[in-house]
């Protein structure tokens, strides 16, 4: 065994009470960051990435349940803490968010200095003792997040950035405190693509600077490609299939990533998608939730719960086929 | 900041016009005969006929409209039957104490319903919601007259903590005039027993006058912390770390508040409304007070002076609402 | 169903029509109701100014009449009153704001200019001006009180026009050449109904409230009409001695417009659940 990872996820349930019944969002999640390195999350829209990366941050829907689980970050499980226990030492302090929308994670009426200084107040480093010294920390990270004039910065409000520039301002924020993980949702997507490049080279260069593990959720291969050490694929909120990003890619286990990369521009000749759609989760099928979509479906899928086997070394599967050949018996 | 603040006035024009035509129409048209109406009852034919020619009531219906434009443009509105001195130079006297009642009643149901509102909004649907929501309904259900009355019954003929009506005891003379806001006047004048004095009149009246307006802000400062609450960067804000407490009381409540400063604006209507129920019944020597003895014996020209005032004192807070709207939302200033 | 459903679950929406049946009822059945219905006119001069007792629950008044009947037979006048202006403001207010919002040109602009100015002005300062311009009396406060209404009618109802008129199937309608009057009447109006009722029934509180200070200020009802503003002030000159004549018809006006108002407030969330607010 290696050294526990920075981050664990291991075997997370949540359901959120609706009008319509209770919608089982997350069902069998686990995922393993070791620290400095970069996993990405992967799927479509709607399969659980952002509930998962707001769980680890420990912000959920008023009506969401914890069914069962476990979310280890630096060896304690932050499901057992309070909200008060998640603000005061987690949130924003040792682990950073940036958000998916740049455009609207900013309060509109508050400027750049007061948004950001605030968060340093209540968690900088200790070595960074009173107003100026925070300043001068803020406006050093602004300069090395590539924003021009970051003493005027402070003084603006947010809708007078581009989407770039608020990103960066996002980073800027969420490195501040120097947090041990960043999680990083979709930053990209609401981005213009030449933005997006520079954005992820960017993060890329201050997660290696800083020393920080990054859990980065995206639907993008592509994106997964250029920056992730490793990479867990969700299908309606089970992990589906985690790996190393090269191996992931070339040799795609689960019947879903190899659909999904099937259907990926970079890849195919034609456009084609996934035959069915993403199951609802206020019902979804029992067992593996890819069943009624999937090639390979057997009668045994509707009953086998989900659950990771190593399938190659690194490489682990949910899934009938690496079942069999590993010959797991499932109970 | 100023192009933004011209824009506004030029927009409150059109309905500074509407009122015009329609205080001249309520004057002039409605009345069957005017001049029989300000000769009195007992006038003769002939006296009616010289008021008609004294004030141009034999002339064409423009033609008067114009000589009424410009007395208005003067603040010639004559003499009033009641008080017989010009109608301006009541106005003038009488303003300051409704002005300070109003001001003082808008304050506390900014300063409260703010707070109140929130707290709503953080136990949204629980039962401290519950029964804000039906304490500000009945704030607005209750009949300032009756509401006056019963406090009086309590707190100053009962209990004898309050003083029952006036602007100040018998006993002390007025603060000499330089904003005529006795609260403000005696503390220039470094009389604390008149400060206190007129603060212990106000507090009677300004509460009963702040039951609506504190009723509609609390509401809107509730509907507008739940929007906020919905918006990423609130999330955003969860996810850095910010306690729950600066959270909503700092950076929460400044968004929220914009549809509360909205209804600020809007009060002012009831605010008047309500002035003159309660002057009437505190015996505050203001403007409502006069517009109700005005209404009561018919004097039209105090009613008209009354009115116009009253459009206008609105169209300038409806601009203020504007520039404290600007001044909260930055995004209002650039583009607006 | 759905709709009463959620209706059901609104615990002060529910309280609110509570009250309002139940005042609707004692103005039904209130000469069976109130113990002494002759107390409208007579006059005992011995039983003045009773503090309640078993035969007076709510004491007497100057005139020694029983409170308590007199309070249950105002609520006819004030929900009379109320019925009166609201139905007249609707029937004035409505058509002009579906022509207004369905025509463009110098009418719509007309219209609404004038609905402006009204609501520019303080309605209860209006609405005293013109009672007595047309003589105080009863009459001419509910013509007032009517005249300062309607405006809000037409702003909603043409905000509801434009809305639907933009929408596709009213395009659809004058594609397949229905009459401008059926897409009025038979298709825009049903689905502005729901801010109409809204607004008729936080209105009838609104009006009862104002009809009370009319008659307060001796703009509205006459003796010896059983009036709840009057009698309000009528006992001013009693205090303090007479609490209970000022205070038992008071209640009596707060708890029919709290009525009135939760009920149009919750019908309000079911409409429009973001906003919440009254008059």
């Amino acid at each position: 065994m290696t050294a526990a990872p920075l981050l664990a996820v291991k075997n997370l349930r949540l359901s959120v009470r609706g009008d319509e019944g209770v919608a089982r969002i997350l069902d069998h999640v686990e995922l393993a960051l070791p620290r400095g390195e970069i996993l990405g999350v992967v799927g479509e829209s709607g399969c659980g990435k952002s509930t998962l990366a707001r769980a680890v941050l420990g912000i959920f829907a008023k009506a969401a349940t914890i069914e069962s689980g476990e979310i280890n970050f630096e060896g304690e499980d932050l499901l057992r803490l309070s909200d008060r226990e998640m603000t005061r030492r987690v949130r924003g302090r040792r682990i950073g968010f940036i958000p998916q929308d740049p455009y609207l994670a900013l309060n509109p009426v508050f400027k750049i200095g007061a948004q950001l200084l605030a968060a340093l107040r209540w968690h900088a480093p200790p070595q960074l003792k009173g107003e100026a010294a925070r300043r001068a920390e803020l406006i050093g990270l602004l300069r090395r997040v590539q924003l021009p004039e970051p003493e005027a910065t402070l003084e603006r409000y947010p809708h007078q950035f581009s989407g770039g520039q608020r990103q960066r301002l996002m980073i800027a924020g969420a490195l501040a405190a120097r947090p041990a993980l960043l999680i990083a949702d979709e930053p990209t997507t609401a981005l213009d693509v030449t933005t997006q490049l520079q954005i992820l080279k960017l993060l890329k260069s201050l997660t290696q600077e800083y020393g920080i593990a990054m859990l980065f959720v995206t639907h993008d291969f592509g994106v997964v490609a250029q920056l992730c050490d490793a990479t867990t694929v969700m299908y309606a909120g089970q992990t589906v299939e985690t790996g190393p990003t090269a191996q992931l890619l070339a040799d795609p286990r689960h019947p879903y990533t190899q659909a999904l990369l099937a259907c990926h521009p970079d890849r195919s000749q034609t456009l084609s998608g996934i035959p069915g759609q993403v199951p609802s989760p206020l019902a979804p099928p029992p067992g593996c939730r890819f069943t009624p979509r999937c090639r390979h479906a057997a009668e045994v899928c509707s009953r086998r719960p989900a659950r990771l086997v190593r399938d190659a070394p690194a490489h682990f599967v949910s899934c009938r086929l690496a079942d069999e050949r590993q010959g797991v018996q499932h109970a | 900041m100023l192009a933004f603040i011209v824009r506004r006035l030029l927009l409150v024009i059109p309905s500074l016009a509407g009122l015009l035509v329609l205080t001249f129409f309520l004057i002039r048209v409605v009345p069957a005969d005017p001049a029989a109406a300000l000769a009195g009852e007992n006038a003769t034919p002939a006296q009616i006929a010289e008021i008609r020619r004294q004030y141009g009531l034999d002339q064409p219906l423009y033609k008067q409209f114009g000589v009424y434009l410009t007395q208005v443009a003067r603040l010639d509105f004559g003499e009033s039957a009641y008080s017989r001195r010009p109608v301006a130079v009541d106005i003038k006297q009488r303003l300051p104490a409704t002005l300070e009642l109003t001001i003082a009643a808008l304050v506390f149901a900014t300063l409260a319903g703010i707070p109140l509102g929130t707290l709503a909004a953080i136990y949204h649907n629980r039962w401290p919601d519950t029964l804000l929501r039906i304490l500000s309904v009945g704030g607005v259900a209750i009949a300032a007259f009756w509401f006056a009355i019963e406090l009086q019954l309590l707190f100053a003929m009962d209990l004898g903590w309050l003083p029952l009506r006036g602007r100040l005891s018998p006993g002390l003379t007025a603060p000499p005039v330089l904003t005529g806001f006795f609260l403000i006047d005696s503390l220039l004048a470094g009389r604390l027993d008149v400060f206190t004095d007129a603060l212990r009149h106000l507090i009677l009246p300004a509460f009963t006058l702040s039951l609506g307006g504190l009723a509609t802000i609390t509401r809107f400062t509730r509907a507008g912390v739940l929007e906020t609450l919905q918006k990423d960067f609130v999330t955003y804000e969860r996810a850095q770390g910010f306690p729950p407490r600066a959270l909503i009381w700092k950076f929460v409540l400044r968004n929220s508040v914009v549809a509360a400063v909205t209804q600020i604006g809007l009060l002012f209507g009831s605010l008047i409304a309500g002035a003159v129920v309660v002057e009437t019944i505190f015996d505050w020597p203001g403007i409502g007070f006069y517009t109700v003895q005005a209404i009561l014996t018919a004097d039209t020209k105090v009613m008209l002076a009354v009115t116009l005032l009253i459009g206008v004192i609105y169209a300038i807070v409806n601009i203020l609402v504007d520039v404290v709207h600007g001044l909260i939302d930055p995004r209002l200033r650039d583009d607006g | 169903m759905l709709v009463l459903a959620k209706f059901a679950k609104d615990k002060p929406a529910v309280l609110g029509g509570l009250i309002v049946l139940m005042v609707v009822g004692i103005a039904i059945l209130a000469p069976l109701l109130a113990p002494y219905p002759g107390d409208v006119s007579a006059s005992h001069l011995l039983m003045r100014l009773k503090p309640p007792s078993w035969e007076h629950p709510f004491g007497t008044d100057n005139l020694g009449r029983d409170i308590l009947s007199r309070v249950i037979l105002g609520a006819r006048g004030a929900l009379m009153i109320a019925l009166m202006v609201v139905g007249i403001s609707m029937a004035i207010g409505v058509p002009l704001g579906l022509v207004a919002g369905y025509t463009h040109g110098w009418v719509s602009e007309a219209i609404m200019r004038v609905t402006d100015v009204f609501l520019a002005v303080p309605q209860l300062i209006l609405a005293l001006a013109l009672a007595q311009l047309m003589g105080p009396s009863l009459q001419s406060a509910m013509l007032a009180l009517t005249l300062t209404y309607w405006p809000f009618f037409t702003r909603i109802v043409y905000a509801e026009t434009r809305r639907l008129s933009a929408s596709l199937f009213i395009d659809a309608l004058q594609c397949i050449g229905a009459g401008t009057l059926r897409i009025l009447f038979g298709h825009i109006l049903p689905n502005a109904i729901s801010p109409i009722i809204v607004r008729a029934t936080i209105g009838m509180g609104f009006t009862i409230l104002v009809a009370a200070v009319l008659g307060f200020l001796g703009m509205g009802a006459t003796p010896p009409d059983p009036d709840w503003g009057l009698a309000i002030a009528e006992s001013r000159q009693y205090l303090p001695e007479a609490w209970w004549f000022s205070t038992f018809p008071g209640l009596a006006i707060f708890l029919t417009v709290l009525g009135f108002n939760l009920l149009g407030d919750g019908l309000r969330d079911i409409v429009d659940p973001r906003l919440r607010r009254s008059r």
